[in-house]
């Protein structure tokens, strides 16, 4: 399983003449994604290594039944690229630009927020599904089909966490890069909702930076309700105050958004939270083997005693009702 | 991108915005023209105000630019109603240095002044304007506790700030506009004239990209007046290409002269105390490269961002403004090779390498597409790398490099 893009993503590029689309569309369609479509305003007709170009995404929804794009267009243009992708029935937009100006996102954000639309991005890497599709820029040999579920604002930082992972052994399910800038489409909560509903998703790599408070709400979504285990990082301890460290929204102002009450706020809440980046992947190996252990303790002793496991049982569906009316909630609320 | 505060105050004069007005100037034949032309105007009281792009003016120290250890004047931003006063005042700020809490000891050239026209005030608030994250939606804050640091009001008494959050769709409302000059225990004239003020402000703030707006303080004066008696603004980089006359307002002075130099090549630089320096590709490896360094008992001496295509040009630069800070002890360089080919990356180390002859050690760190072959190259060539597989490799070397 999966989250956000599978094997039934029926994707449309936006921008896909461009340098940048038409590169990574060759890339994506190599790993196996379905590309069906492109656009690019005035070149309707035409193809791009027989994908069918069209001038509006309407049109790639009608005529290909697109159901998620992703983003290449230049900055000045990119806003109204999603807005486009968000009222022609797109369901998930992945926008990849990077420079799009906050003004413009602050529109975006609260025009498609009561929507029926995810969107992931801007300045992100995208998102991949390994064995499935990859939406984005990332390097798809790195990945490995599996259970671990990875978020991240980064993007080559990400890449790290991911050969981790895979040479540990641990796969993937989804791979989601949220992106470095200060007003982003899908926050860490949105992500790590998705991932705990998800049954093809065991376990949690978060990777935060400095800047705004997005890994602090998280750590108290994860409190309040995943018991999958969620391991996580926070680069920038090193960095100094009021400066941009290339990515527009790692920045700490006014002396909010430091790694070190990011870090405090993620421990608190029962995440793995390692000090090193070069540990992600090995407190995850440990993470996930540990679970395996008291999985199994606990199917011993619960098939030994019966008493207790009517008891455990009954418990059990009790909570798993109250997550699926919260699961209801939570739709409506998107809606 | 900041701006000083008579730049500031010249937008928001264009945008109807009740500032105190002035004179900047950059030489005392301007500062007595300036001083002429306001007494000229009826103006009998002065503030001869230091403009640097930090804050705590007010409280800073004038220091001899030639001599730092020598005090001239007490406080970057000083009041008189004596012209020869106000001459004397500006003879000292001038050219020297300016020392607040946010320049660090070092402290900053003043080399422009804003004269500007003393008010009488009774009452100092604050007002800022600035992104909430949180929410994703810009907010505007106020608090009666003006003329103080903001966030020790924020921290201290909480209950003191009153914020107001603005739907992008629909822009600032009346009611909201009233709420806060209620907050800010306005009355008559005062709460009369603040309506259109922050009205005029939000839409400076807007129109013109900023990413904050600070009014600290903004007062009422005696005659009921709502002023601007200081304006900070900041704006977002992303949106300067469609700010020309905003953008003119960069001042290199206010750089340092590296960021200045790397931003030249496309690379994106900022200058540290350590001495490690480093070159990655991405921000957050670049960040999380930077904690590496620490943990292995060094200090990052930079934060740098190479971008994706780390080429031979790139790393050449890349080289040359690191070994610019003389503080650089080590170099360690982490290239995560996605699209990017991790040999192309090790031939543009070993080339720039010779070509800048590197005396200090270099840590090599290549991962990702075509590594091995990278590792091979670098082995193979004449010159001493420390070669690194994994992040946690490189961190060791780093640290057994600083031993030796």
């Amino acid at each position: 399983m999966s989250i956000l893009i599978s094997n039934k993503t029926r994707l449309v590029v936006q921008g896909i003449t461009g340098s940048e689309g038409s590169f990574h569309t060759g890339q994506m369609v190599e790993y196996g994604t379905k590309v069906v479509a492109g656009v690019t305003p005035g070149k309707g007709g035409t193809k791009f290594e027989g994908i069918p170009i069209y001038n509006t995404v309407e049109e790639a929804v009608k005529e290909q039944k697109a159901n998620t794009s992703v983003i290449f267009v230049p900055p000045a243009f990119a806003a109204d690229a999603i807005l486009e992708a968000a009222n022609s029935g797109i369901k998930v937009i992945i926008c990849i630009t990077e420079g799009i100006p906050t003004n413009d996102m602050l529109k975006v954000y609260n025009a498609i927020k009561n929507k029926d639309v995810v969107l992931v991005g801007p300045n992100c890497p995208g998102v991949i599904s390994p064995g499935q599709a990859k939406v984005g820029i990332m390097p798809g040999f790195i990945h490995k089909k599996g259970n671990i579920g990875v978020v991240s604002r980064s993007g080559t930082l990400t890449y790290e966490a991911v050969k981790q992972l895979t040479d540990v052994g641990l796969g993937q399910s989804t791979c989601v890069g949220i992106g470095g800038d200060p007003i982003i489409g899908s926050k860490f909560v949105d992500i790590i909702k998705l991932f705990n509903e998800d049954p093809g998703t065991e376990g949690i790599v978060m990777i935060g930076e400095i800047g705004g408070t997005a890994e602090e709400e998280a750590a108290e979504f994860i409190k309040k309700n995943v018991k999958k285990p969620v391991v996580g990082f926070i680069a920038g301890r090193t960095a100094p105050p009021g400066r941009r460290m290339g990515h527009a929204g790692a920045i700490i102002s006014g002396g909010k958004g430091t790694a070190a009450e990011k870090m405090a706020a993620m421990k608190k809440a029962g995440i793995h939270v390692v000090e090193s980046p070069a540990e992600i992947g090995i407190t995850m190996y440990n993470a996930i083997e540990k679970l395996k252990k008291t999985k199994a303790s606990l199917n011993n002793k619960t098939k030994k005693v019966k008493p207790t496991k009517t008891k455990h049982s009954g418990k059990k569906s009790k909570s798993s009702k109250k997550e699926k009316s919260s699961k209801k909630k939570s739709h409506k609320k998107k809606k | 991108m900041k701006i000083h505060e008579y730049q500031a105050k010249e937008i928001l004069k264009k945008y109807s915005v009740a500032v105190q007005d002035g004179i900047a100037v950059k030489s005392m034949a301007e500062f007595d023209k300036a001083l002429a032309e306001l007494q000229s105007r009826g103006i009998n009281q002065f503030v001869v105000k230091s403009q640097i792009h930090a804050g705590g003016r007010g409280k800073g120290k004038i220091y001899d630019v030639r001599n730092r250890e020598n005090l001239l004047l007490e406080g970057g931003v000083k009041f008189t109603t004596l012209p020869e006063k106000a001459t004397e005042y500006a003879e000292k700020i001038l050219g020297n240095v300016l020392v607040t809490h946010q320049t660090g000891p070092e402290g900053k050239v003043v080399k422009t002044i804003f004269l500007a026209e003393g008010l009488d005030y009774k009452k100092e608030l604050y007002l800022g304007i600035l992104l909430d994250r949180a929410v994703s939606k810009n907010v505007i804050m106020v608090s009666t506790e003006g003329g103080v640091e903001i966030e020790k009001v924020a921290e201290e008494t909480p209950e003191k700030i009153i914020k107001e959050w603005i739907d992008p769709a629909v822009g600032l409302q009346n009611y909201q506009a009233r709420k806060l000059a209620f907050a800010l225990g306005l009355q008559g004239e005062a709460f009369k004239s603040f309506i259109p003020f922050i009205k005029n402000l939000y839409r400076a703030y807007e129109e013109t990209d900023a990413s904050l707006l600070e009014i600290n303080p903004l007062i009422v004066t005696n005659d009921d007046r709502v002023v601007a008696l200081d304006a900070k603004m900041n704006f977002d980089d992303n949106a300067l290409f469609r700010h020309p006359e905003i953008y003119a307002y960069r001042d290199l002075d206010e750089e340092d002269p590296l960021e200045i130099e790397a931003s030249k090549y496309n690379l994106n630089y900022i200058k540290l105390d350590g001495n490690v320096g480093c070159m990655v590709n991405g921000a957050g490896l670049a960040m999380a490269t930077m904690d590496i360094i620490k943990l292995a008992g060094g200090e990052p001496a930079n934060f740098l961002d190479v971008g994706g295509g780390a080429n031979k040009e790139t790393v050449a630069n890349g080289f040359k403004i690191i070994l610019s800070d003389p503080n650089v002890k080590a170099i360690l360089i982490n290239i995560f090779g996605g699209i990017v080919r991790c040999d192309r990356v090790a031939q543009g180390v070993i080339d720039a390498a010779k070509e800048m002859a590197v005396k200090v050690p270099i840590v090599v760190r290549l991962e990702g597409t075509n590594a091995r072959e990278a590792a091979d190259l670098l082995a193979a060539s004449d010159l001493h790398f420390e070669v690194a597989k994994s992040l946690k490799e490189a961190a060791e070397k780093v640290t057994s490099v600083l031993k030796n």
